[in-house]
């Protein structure tokens, strides 16, 4: 015989149910214990919520806090007077005699402006040295007004306004990166170069304003993160964006359009649907081994062109516009087909004129949305060589896809491999222009299936 | 003619076709159309589909073979005697590539780059100032290789246009001729069309075989150089581009686990506690607004959750935990790279679980809580174990999803390839490695370069795996209640 199990003391015990004080009004302890089960229950389900959420605001708070100052810049407009004694030697304005004049020529230039002006606002210059002086200048800017000269030579004689670049730490002292005891430890700058910043802010020489180079710009080398833009990672990401689009969306529509409505059931078409669903959980990575050894090494297209990295996010793009693309064929109910083929329309004629137009807003959202991811995605383009520092803009489609290239997601990684410490706020600028892109590109998306959507 | 001059005529020859075959069969019945067997917009369209669609394959298919060919060409033309000491041909030939891109950028300043191809110093200097920068000077076999890629490269550019162009007349003619009244032009459209169809559905079909192909063949290829058995089980990840490296994969194996599984922690309560709570408690309004907002996570770029973890994450969890506490000091770490993961796969875990709750019929919570049960009671004993499978597959697919991941690991785990314990030291992945090895100018014969295709071979059997099992779990889930 086995011993009776002991209830007594547990909720379960006959008598624990016979509760004298229980009413309605007035819970018996079990009752009690279960309901603060069940708000904790709902509880951590609510604070489950609030983190994730939280956690999507941090991010964004980050961002934005890190990349808003990369929108404005700070410059210098000071008088410059072109001297042709100093940059034209040969004094016949020929070409090639211009070019001879360095940019360490017209750096020097510049100092030397930059100085006469500080004297002609009545600023004392306090002991600095023309090479103090030229440390304000951003190093990118001699280069910008030789080209100036370059391009028009009929300037040299005269005086121009300048507007320049002032140096990444003066920039990064008006953005809060840079203090005056940071300036002190730091040997690209020094507090009195600070110091006369501010006079010349005080002054009206030096100024703080929207930073158009930003997104017009190329990248700029290690030591000019002031003149780091994205131009030339945007124009590649919109031809990548061209290729995948011209590509993924005809093959991913005639794909599902097959696969939907045409191929017979057998194993090849199972063969396919299997590989469709596989593809679409392949890591990003794997693509970027397949676009190396296939697109450049196998086929020997150049490294960084904008038409490799197009394929391989096609290749990428396609499961994830097939997928939905089925969905809305699937969604358009089978009266519509078999009215078009009552009425004597061929197969592919009930497709192209009433099932396709139906399905098409759900197409269009599928196809959005599998772009902006593309346009995203990093890790497949750094192993086709889009990494690579590029300052040339590609030229003109077709031929310009073949030209190297960045693109966006790619120059923000580069951004962040590199030592200076504007270059974070670049990067975190970029990210702030590619999720501006992205919401764009949603937001249409959301558009076009609140307007279209239908239910059957 | 530049390629987009040649595309544009093509597809000129095309609407001319259009046109053409539509007036030749019009004009055929003498405009009785009811004497056609298909509409004349048909007669017209199989014209221009004849007439552009093979031109522009043999285009697409010329511009893929055309470098193979060609290089084949060039590098038969290389003495192998006069190749360096270690250099392989192939890495001269990647100089005879440089070169000949050099001098196509001089052609294009309007340089005459003949008598350059003569002098090797001349050469040198002109392309340095183009700012191509040569190692040595390129010995007489590498200039004439370079002189046959370039001249060949035109030639090969030449003929490309001709054949295309001969190829979509002879597309037209053939479908001008076959214009009759009697002629089933739909039939013909619809036929080719549908070819057109099948073909693109095979480019999913021919992507795997792509990408198992390359990593299988450049895997076996490390195999020869490397033994298998030290990749698989060494515990040692020391590349050494001189050679005498150690490619052990065990240590990324665990660092990649460890991310993950951090990730996972992270992701897996908050997501599955949001997923029950939008399913069970919230009210229609608030799911409304909070399932897309945390769907908004899965929709950022992964590149962004680097840029979070290299800037934010990393310095606040060394800062306030790491270093306080004697851990280290790198701010790059498992726990940086898992923490911030684990936030990105939260919608993948809370999404699919939602649905797979939803999916749960009512019956059973109303069972339930008819006998007595408290909603969470109901969860807890009810809805959870009949929708755990397809939980189960939810996490796996948040799994490969995790262990596929780049860039945050690039960014926040760091490089150093270790097996340690300590969550906020620095470790490395595979896929973190895989990036390190395939950036930059790689030789295609070291093993330190095919280790990466070895990786991702691992990688892709690893998420491939995961995926299947989390696939046959959820539809076996899914036909359990419909």
């Amino acid at each position: 015989m086995t011993a009776p199990i002991s209830l007594k003391g547990s909720p379960l015990h006959p008598r624990a149910a016979i509760d004298t004080r229980a009413s309605l009004l007035l819970q018996d302890p079990r009752t009690k214990a279960r309901n603060a089960t069940e708000k904790r229950f709902r509880a951590y389900g609510l604070s489950a919520i609030v983190v994730a959420l939280l956690a999507l605001v941090w991010l964004l708070v980050s961002i934005f806090g890190n990349g808003l100052p990369a929108f404005r810049q700070t410059f210098m407009t000071i008088p410059v007077t072109l001297d042709a004694a100093l940059l034209d030697k040969g004094g016949k304005r020929d070409p090639a005699d211009l070019s001879k004049a360095t940019t360490v020529a017209y750096g020097k230039l510049l100092a030397a402006s930059l100085g006469a002006e500080i004297t002609a606002k009545g600023i004392d210059l306090g002991g600095m040295d023309a090479k103090a002086l030229a440390k304000m200048i951003s190093e990118e800017s001699p280069a910008t007004l030789r080209n100036r000269v370059l391009a028009d030579p009929s300037l040299i004689g005269t005086t121009i306004n300048f507007t320049l670049l002032a140096s990444g730490r003066i920039d990064g002292y008006y953005k809060g990166r840079v203090s005056m005891e940071s300036a002190a430890l730091d040997k690209n700058t020094s507090p009195e170069q600070l110091a006369m910043a501010d006079k010349l802010k005080a002054a009206g020489v030096l100024s703080t304003s929207f930073n158009t180079g930003f997104m017009t710009m190329p990248d700029a080398s290690d030591k000019r993160p002031e003149a780091a833009g994205l131009g030339v990672a945007i124009v590649g990401s919109l031809y990548m964006m061209f290729v995948v689009l011209a590509l993924a969306l005809p093959i991913g529509v005639a794909t599902s359009v097959y696969l939907e409505e045409f191929a017979p059931k057998n194993n090849f078409t199972d063969l396919i649907e299997v590989n469709i669903a596989n593809l679409a959980a392949v890591p990003s990575i794997v693509y970027g081994i397949l676009g190396l050894s296939i697109f450049i090494n196998f086929a020997g297209l150049p490294q960084s062109a904008p038409i490799v990295g197009g394929l391989v996010l096609t290749l990428m793009t396609l499961p994830r516009i097939i997928i939905p693309t089925r969905a809305a064929l699937k969604a358009v109910p089978p009266s519509i087909r078999d009215a078009a083929l009552g009425i004597g329309a061929s197969r592919l004629q009930t497709i192209t004129h009433h099932v396709l137009p139906l399905a098409m807003p759900g197409i269009l959202t599928g196809t959005i949305i599998g772009l902006a991811q593309a346009l995203g995605e990093t890790a497949p383009l750094l192993l086709i060589g889009m990494v690579a520092f590029v300052r040339d803009f590609p030229g003109a489609p077709p031929e310009g896809l073949f030209d190297p290239a960045s693109a966006l997601p790619v120059q923000i990684y580069n951004w962040t491999q590199r030592g200076d410490p504007g270059f974070v706020e670049r990067a975190s600028g970029a990210i702030i222009v590619l999720l501006v892109f992205l919401i764009a590109m949603n937001a249409v998306a959301i558009y076009f299936r609140r307007k279209f959507e239908r239910r059957w | 003619m530049s390629l987009g001059l040649l595309l544009l005529v093509l597809l000129a020859l095309a609407v001319a076709g259009y046109v053409i075959g539509r007036r030749k069969a019009v004009a055929q019945v003498e405009g009785d159309i009811r004497k056609l067997h298909s509409l004349p917009p048909f007669y017209g369209r199989i014209t221009a589909l004849l007439t552009a669609v093979p031109a522009f394959f043999l285009i697409a298919a010329w511009l893929l073979a055309q470098p193979l060919f060609l290089e084949t060409k060039a590098l038969n033309l290389i003495n192998p005697a006069e190749l360096p000491a270690g250099k392989s041909a192939e890495l001269v030939m990647a100089d005879v590539r440089r070169v000949a891109a050099g001098l196509d950028m001089l052609a294009a300043r309007g340089q005459d780059v003949t008598p350059l191809l003569a002098s090797p110093t001349a050469l040198k200097a002109a392309l340095n100032t183009a700012g191509v920068v040569l190692e040595t000077e390129p010995t007489p076999s590498t200039l004439a290789a370079t002189a046959a890629l370039r001249s060949s490269g035109d030639t090969s550019r030449l003929a490309m246009t001709i054949a295309a162009l001969v190829l979509a007349l002879a597309g037209l003619a053939f479908g001008l001729s076959r214009i009759k009244p009697e002629y089933r032009a739909r039939n013909a459209t619809e036929q080719f069309a549908m070819w057109l169809l099948m073909a693109s559905s095979l480019i999913a079909v021919l992507t795997t075989v792509g990408i198992v192909a390359s990593l299988l063949f450049e895997s076996i290829h490390f195999f020869r150089l490397y033994p298998a058995s030290e990749f698989f089980f060494s515990t040692v990840w020391k590349p050494q581009f001189g050679g005498g490296s150690q490619l052990g994969i065990l240590p990324l194996l665990w660092g990649t686990l460890y991310v993950s599984v951090i990730a996972l922690v992270v992701a897996v309560p908050i997501g599955l506690m949001s997923a029950i709570y939008l399913a069970e408690y919230a009210s229609r309004s608030t799911r409304a607004w909070v399932k897309p907002a945390i769907e908004i996570l899965a929709g950022i770029p992964t590149i962004v959750y680097g840029l979070f973890a290299l800037v934010t994450v990393g310095p606040l969890l060394r800062d306030y935990f790491a270093s306080p506490l004697g851990l280290g000091n790198s701010s790059s770490s498992v726990m940086t790279a898992g923490l911030v993961m684990g936030i990105m796969v939260i919608p993948f875990v809370s999404s699919l679980s939602d649905d797979i709750i939803n999916a749960v019929p009512q019956s059973l919570r109303d069972g339930s809580l008819g006998l007595g049960a408290t909603p969470s009671e109901t969860i807890k004993q009810v809805v959870i174990p009949a929708a755990l499978p397809g939980i189960v597959g939810a996490v796996l697919l948040a799994a490969s999803r995790a262990i596929g991941e780049t860039m945050i690991v690039v960014m926040g785990a760091g490089a150093a390839a270790q097996l340690s314990m300590n969550p906020f030291e620095a470790m490395t992945t595979v896929t973190v490695k895989i990036v390190s090895q395939l950036t930059g100018d790689t030789e295609f014969a070291s093993p330190e370069t095919l280790v990466a295709f070895a990786l991702g071979l691992t990688l892709f059997c690893l998420t491939l795996a995961l995926n299947i099992v989390a696939l046959v779990i959820v539809r076996k889930y899914r036909e359990q209640y419909e």
